[in-house]
């Protein structure tokens, strides 16, 4: 199969029913996309295609041959940290982190739509995205200020 | 291999003598655990023995610091309020420090982390033995110079000579030596109002790695040749193996097959193919009947171990007597702790030696249990804990280690083993559930005069009434549980404080007083009294309250830390829709180390209470948990959280105590309360609303 992530094409070789999640990390060694439930409730996994912030985990890595996947580690131009990204670590917007990339792929994709995004608004974006430390009013002023 | 000098670190427990074999060049500072439980007065922190280290402090002769300690990060930060403890005492910048922790090879042994007691124990432990070393290596550049000790001064990483402005480097200093100095009890600490890198909001302070995805932890770590394994699992709890088919498990030439007893697991080079062998195994249970959620508090009562009430007749009649009396009794369901990243454990055998890569808030609780499981001497096991993505009391165990290291000792190869949500849900322990039952009576004037009260299954910690009453019983009586339990955030003391505040707030409704006032003439402490008026005057507790209102009030003392919390909920009257609008909660845990990671803490932990106040509940039968996914077990999320004013008190005459529990114990009764105050509803279990933010009266 073949896939494009962070630009770059790939060739994979792996069983019928792998999701988008597993070839990224396992095959990819892209793991900043994380494990968090596995059935699209939780965000850890959210990666960008075409520009949608989509749970990688119940993304049938067979569904996105023809598109753009852009991971937390695309993110980064040129050592630069995209200005979410910069935005949650001037904010501290976590605890252990293990949120942090489906939380920063939601925001980039809702800030990339809606540039000034009211609270309600991000809220509604990033409904999907659980924070289980549960730092939420952080992170939604990282994403307000970003 | 960080900078020991050799491998051979006996975790027997590193000592005095076996710990200069393992120094490399420079100087450090060992603290022992007789030290440490001096300078903490916390009980339960058994050392192995006297003169055990518990942590330490090197410098290098480059000067680079690193601290050692069994500790471990799971997202309450105290990797980044060590350093500063440390950075504060050698006065270095706490980019300069380096955190060694939870690798059972190179840090001390540590029981666990839990308990809130890193910042009140180990934080003042570790300024302590920083504070020697900056004595000694000013007393080192004394003697080189030939000067006074009063002319010299540590800043930067170097001694200074003030009148000449001479300097030397810690590195320089040391040269060529490997000193090992104890702890000296006479330092001076750095008082609180004097700190100038402790009690600052430093960031955190690997914070990049998390924002850029790079930061590995354990789920996302490889080893060459590594395959992934996956576990059978029963049908339920209770349940045992009769027979099973692996003969069409072996779907690809990369597959094995693991069978030790009833033990079956099965490995494969990429997560999917495990998970589709798992699959083709064909096994047959035998089940036994198992108590379900509809019965769980009757059958908590009856299998408690001490049924009886022990309490003396003076009680009763005290209760009896009493113009005002409160009889009631509150259910508490079990909760899941649902950490972000589920088990997971990276093992590989070497040598007939274990190395495993797990989260768990105990690396050296798990080296005992691989070490007792594998028959094989602790000092062939290291337990290593990169920082986790997140634990709340939930990570105390290693079964994914225990399952990585069979598969790894029977395949021959390094196996990864990641729980699935659904294994997190199922086969991890909960927070337990519990029944309390309250008999308090008070006088007509509101002060209180009999308080019996008794804990079923859920536990002892704040269990205690924080109010003067002359009369009083509390018992906790532990129970046989039919689910697995354990730790978690702020233990019994939700469940406790969930109903002592319930009751305390029943009470002054009674005598009809203000349920803020009721409560300060009941209490002598004037910490607690501080933290009350503080939160109520934030909060607008006097202010006028709209038509559909409701405001509630809780507080508590836990893990030495103090805290009360306001609630102000919105009721619509014709769809009994509810709406939790406003939290404020103060909180006081005495001197402040980092008010920015303080501030996230009291966050997390009010807001992460608010899934167990309003929603969370395991629902379970015949030994089957029927709501094991984040889609039929809710937790909070965006949308529910209201507005939230964090007020911190700082007591820089005070020692720091832990932050991580005390927060959440007040959201639930503070919103059960405002819940009365507006329906006139009482409601007294956990959680209040399971079947979503409706109340029909
Ligand atoms: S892991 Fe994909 S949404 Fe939770
Ligand atoms: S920071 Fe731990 S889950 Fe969000």
């Amino acid at each position: 199969m073949k896939i494009n992530v962070n630009g770059t094409d790939y060739t994979l070789d792996v069983p019928a029913n792998t999701s988008l999640l597993d070839a990224l990390r396992v095959n990819l060694h892209l793991t900043g996309s994380k494990y968090g439930c596995g059935e699209g409730a939780c965000g850890a996994c959210r990666v960008l295609i075409d520009g949608h912030a989509t749970p990688s985990c119940i993304t049938p890595l067979a569904s996105v041959q023809d598109k753009f996947v852009v991971t937390i580690e695309g993110l980064e131009k040129e050592g630069q940290l995209h200005p979410v990204q910069q935005a949650f670590l001037d904010e501290d917007a976590f605890q252990c982190g293990y949120c942090c990339s489906g939380m920063i792929i939601s925001a980039v994709a809702l800030k990339t739509k809606n540039p000034r995004p009211t609270r309600q608004e991000i809220i509604e974006a990033m409904q999907g995205n659980i924070c289980r430390c549960c730092v939420y009013p952080r992170i939604i002023k990282a994403v307000s200020k970003a | 291999m960080k900078n020991l000098g050799t491998k051979e670190a006996s975790v027997e427990g590193i000592n005095r003598r076996n710990f200069l074999k393992l120094l490399g060049g420079g100087i450090a500072v060992a603290l022992t655990y007789t030290e440490l439980n001096a300078l903490s007065k916390q009980p339960g922190l058994f050392p192995p023995a006297d003169d055990t280290i518990a942590a330490w402090i090197h410098i290098l002769e480059n000067g680079t610091v690193t601290v050692y300690t069994g500790k471990v990060e799971v997202g309450q930060n105290i990797r980044t309020s060590l350093s500063q403890a440390v950075a504060e005492e050698l006065s270095l910048p706490v980019s300069s420090i380096e955190l060694i922790m939870g690798d059972t090879l190179l840090t001390p042994y540590d029981r666990g982390t839990y308990g809130s007691l890193t910042t009140p124990a180990m934080g003042p432990k570790l300024r302590k033995a920083a504070s020697s070393l900056r004595e000694e290596l000013a007393n080192m550049a004394a003697r080189q110079w030939n000067v006074g000790k009063q002319t010299v001064e540590v800043k930067n990483g170097q001694v200074i000579h003030t009148p000449s402005g001479k300097t030397v480097s810690f590195g320089d200093l040391t040269k060529g030596q490997k000193i090992l100095l104890p702890v000296n009890d006479q330092v001076q600490l750095t008082p609180a109002d004097k700190w100038s890198t402790a009690g600052t909001a430093v960031a955190k302070v690997n914070a990049k790695s998390f924002v850029s995805g790079k930061h590995k932890y354990v789920s996302d770590m490889t080893l060459p040749g590594m395959v992934y394994g996956k576990i059978l699992r029963p049908p339920s709890y209770g349940a045992s193996l009769l027979s099973a088919d692996t003969g069409n498990a072996k779907i690809s030439s990369g597959v094995t097959v693991v069978r030790e007893d009833n033990f079956i697991g099965v490995t494969a080079p990429d997560p999917q193919t495990a998970a589709n062998a798992l699959a083709r195994i064909e096994a047959r249970w035998k089940t036994t009947p198992q108590p379900s959620r509809a019965e769980i508090f009757t059958y908590l009562k009856t299998h408690s171990e001490n049924r009886e009430k022990g309490a003396p007749e003076a009680i009763r009649a005290a209760w009896q007597a009493a113009p005002i009396q409160v009889q009631q009794h509150f259910e508490v369901q079990y909760i899941a702790h649902v950490p972000l990243e589920p088990r997971a454990a990276l093992a590989v055998w070497e040598n007939k030696k274990l190395t495993v890569w797990t989260g768990t808030q105990r690396p050296f609780g798990v080296q005992e249990e691989l070490a007792e499981i594998f028959s094989i001497p602790k000092n062939n096991i290291r337990v290593m804990m990169p920082d986790t993505g997140s634990a709340y009391g939930g990570k105390h165990s290693g079964e994914a280690a225990v399952e990585a290291a069979r598969l790894a000792r029977a395949t021959g190869k390094p196996v990864k083993v990641l729980w699935t949500r659904e294994e997190e849900f199922k086969w991890a322990y909960f927070r337990p559930g519990g029944l309390i039952e309250v008999n308090a009576g008070a006088g007509k004037e509101g002060l209180l005069t009999s308080w019996e009260f008794h804990n079923y299954n859920s536990g002892g910690a704040g269990i205690e009434v924080p109010y003067e009453v002359a009369q009083r019983h509390i018992q906790y009586h532990p129970s046989d549980t039919p689910l697995k339990q354990g730790s978690y955030r702020g233990l019994a003391a939700t469940a406790n404080v969930f109903s002592i505040e319930s009751v305390i707030d029943d009470l002054a409704c009674q005598v009809k007083q203000d349920p803020l006032q009721f409560r300060l003439n009941n209490l002598k402490d004037e910490r607690f009294k501080q933290v009350l008026e503080a939160a109520a005057s934030k909060f607008g507790w006097k202010r006028q309250k709209e038509t559909g209102r409701g405001y509630g009030i809780a507080c508590a003392f836990v893990k030495n830390a103090y805290v009360a919390t306001c609630a102000e909920v919105a009721y619509n009257k014709s769809n009994g829709q509810l709406q939790v609008l406003r939290l404020v909660v103060a909180f006081e845990c005495g001197a402040i180390v980092n008010p920015l990671h303080l501030e996230n803490q009291v966050m997390g932990c009010v807001l992460q209470g608010l899934g167990g106040a309003l929603f969370e509940a395991v629902d379970f039968k015949d030994g089957r948990i029927l709501n094991p996914s984040l889609f039929s077990y809710r937790v909070p999320r965006f949308g529910d959280i209201p507005e939230l004013d964090i007020l911190l008190l700082n007591r820089k005459d005070l020692p720091s105590s832990g932050a991580g529990e005390a927060p959440i114990v007040g959201v639930a009764p503070a919103i059960r309360n405002a819940i009365a105050d507006v329906t006139g509803v009482k409601l007294h279990s956990l959680p209040l609303l399971p079947h979503g933010m409706t109340l029909k009266v």
